[in-house]
């Protein structure tokens, strides 16, 4: 949704790492930017079903990235986000039937989500903003490192659901059943989880403001008290 | 009989935005206001009908030709054009509330309520008029959570809340009690 005019300018340089960490860290697509909701929400129940859901997101990303920033000359601006969709669909059912192959659990337990991924706001966000106007290296580099990003997010809510809700992390036993809040698996608490980790992630950016401020200030009580 | 509870299983107990996550991104994002939220619930609900009836019959079609695979992409390109449409008629018909909606008109194209849902009603195996009962009710119940939630953000606009959860933090909390309060209808109707 917050648009970082950093983004929209074509970059000069060939291989611009910070194009990758912006997408992992500093400009999370879900923590940052808070789009992709949907399957962040509905995917987490556990860490494994989080992971598998990025990797899929992953995939299609890069591809469509890949895709689009090769036939990004001849797409007429008017009719380009159809032509996106387009892109983003053909991936998304290659991916479906992929799983539907080779992960059958996974996909089961998905669903509707994995054709979701077509509508997926990331991957069209990152068409729009970043591919549509940048070289093929750049783009690979900016699918992956928005995927990470939203890898981590997935795996981060889903560990913390499962922990709480199942005692497991990626199956394996933490604590079991000694501790479970079972309100954590169900709807209510994805949202209430996903709205608790924003809120420290709200704080720790206050927090980092605040301290700067004060460093700024301190430094500047310094200056002063030098001239005088 | 079977069509009724199906309208009614939408609306309160599979609820599209409180216990399936569908359309995550406008209930967060056009809710600041009672007004916006009403306009593009309207938005929401014909897109969700007229998808729906013609992606079933297409379904229809493309079962027959045996290219069932290819649903995504037919589905996903219906509702591009059919939000195309709604786009230009509500420039036409009311400005005031195209300007309202702003970005969030297009993005309908990728609100995945629309697609879930049609997908949900091939999936489902619904005849025609299950699906339309079923559009009916999701349409009806997204429409309500969100106007409920927009009301709910607004009294929040006037209270004190600490620095970390204004934004969408707070505003995902509150959807989590809202959800809660949903989940006293599981249960309710079994299909």
């Amino acid at each position: 949704m917050s648009d970082k005019t950093l983004n929209s300018e074509p970059r000069k340089k060939t291989f611009d790492f910070s194009v990758f960490t912006d997408g992992v860290l500093a400009n999370n697509p879900v923590f940052i930017q808070v789009i992709g909701m949907c399957p962040t929400l509905a995917t987490t129940t556990s860490a494994i079903n989080g992971l598998g859901m990025g990797v899929a997101t992953l995939f299609v990303l890069v591809m469509s990235n890949i895709m689009l920033s090769l036939v990004r000359k001849w797409i007429p601006d008017k009719i380009r986000i159809p032509i996106f969709i387009i892109i983003i669909a053909g991936f998304v059912t290659i991916v479906d039937l992929l799983m539907h192959a080779f992960t059958y659990e996974l996909w089961k337990t998905l669903g509707i989500f994995i054709p979701l991924i077509v509508v997926n706001c990331i991957i069209m966000a990152r068409a729009e903003q970043f591919a549509s106007k940048n070289k093929v290296a750049d783009s690979i580099l900016d699918g992956i490192g928005n995927g990470i990003g939203f890898i981590g997010a997935l795996v981060l809510v889903g560990s913390i659901r499962e922990l709480l809700g199942n005692g497991t992390v990626f199956g394996l036993t933490v604590w079991g059943e000694a501790f479970r809040v079972f309100l954590v698996i169900l709807p209510p608490g994805a949202f209430i989880t996903l709205g608790l980790l924003l809120a420290l992630f709200n704080w720790i950016g206050i927090e980092r403001k605040k301290a700067e401020k004060k460093r700024a200030d301190a430094l500047k009580a310094a200056q002063a008290g030098e001239k005088a | 009989m079977k069509v009724f509870m199906i309208f009614f299983a939408a609306i309160l107990v599979n609820n599209f935005v409180l216990q399936k996550f569908l359309g995550i991104c406008p209930f967060l994002g056009v809710t600041k206001k009672i007004d916006t939220a009403a306009g593009m619930t309207m938005a929401v609900i014909f897109v969700m009908m007229l998808a729906s009836i013609i992606t079933w019959l297409l379904n229809g079609l493309l079962v027959a030709l045996g290219i069932g695979f290819l649903t995504t992409i037919v589905f996903i390109l219906v509702i591009a054009v059919l939000v195309q449409f709604v786009e230009i008629f509500l420039k036409k018909s009311s400005p005031a509330l195209y300007q309202a909606l702003g970005i969030y008109l297009p993005l309908i194209t990728t609100n995945c309520a629309i697609l879930g849902l049609a997908l949900i009603n091939v999936q489902s195996n619904y005849s025609l008029l299950e699906t339309v009962f079923n559009s009916l009710g999701a349409g009806v119940g997204y429409g309500m959570s969100m106007i409920l939630f927009a009301g709910i953000r607004e009294q929040m606009d006037l209270a004190e809340i600490p620095e970390p959860f204004k934004g969408f933090s707070g505003a995902l909390v509150t959807a989590g009690l809202m959800s809660m309060a949903f989940m006293g209808f599981n249960g309710m109707i079994k299909l």
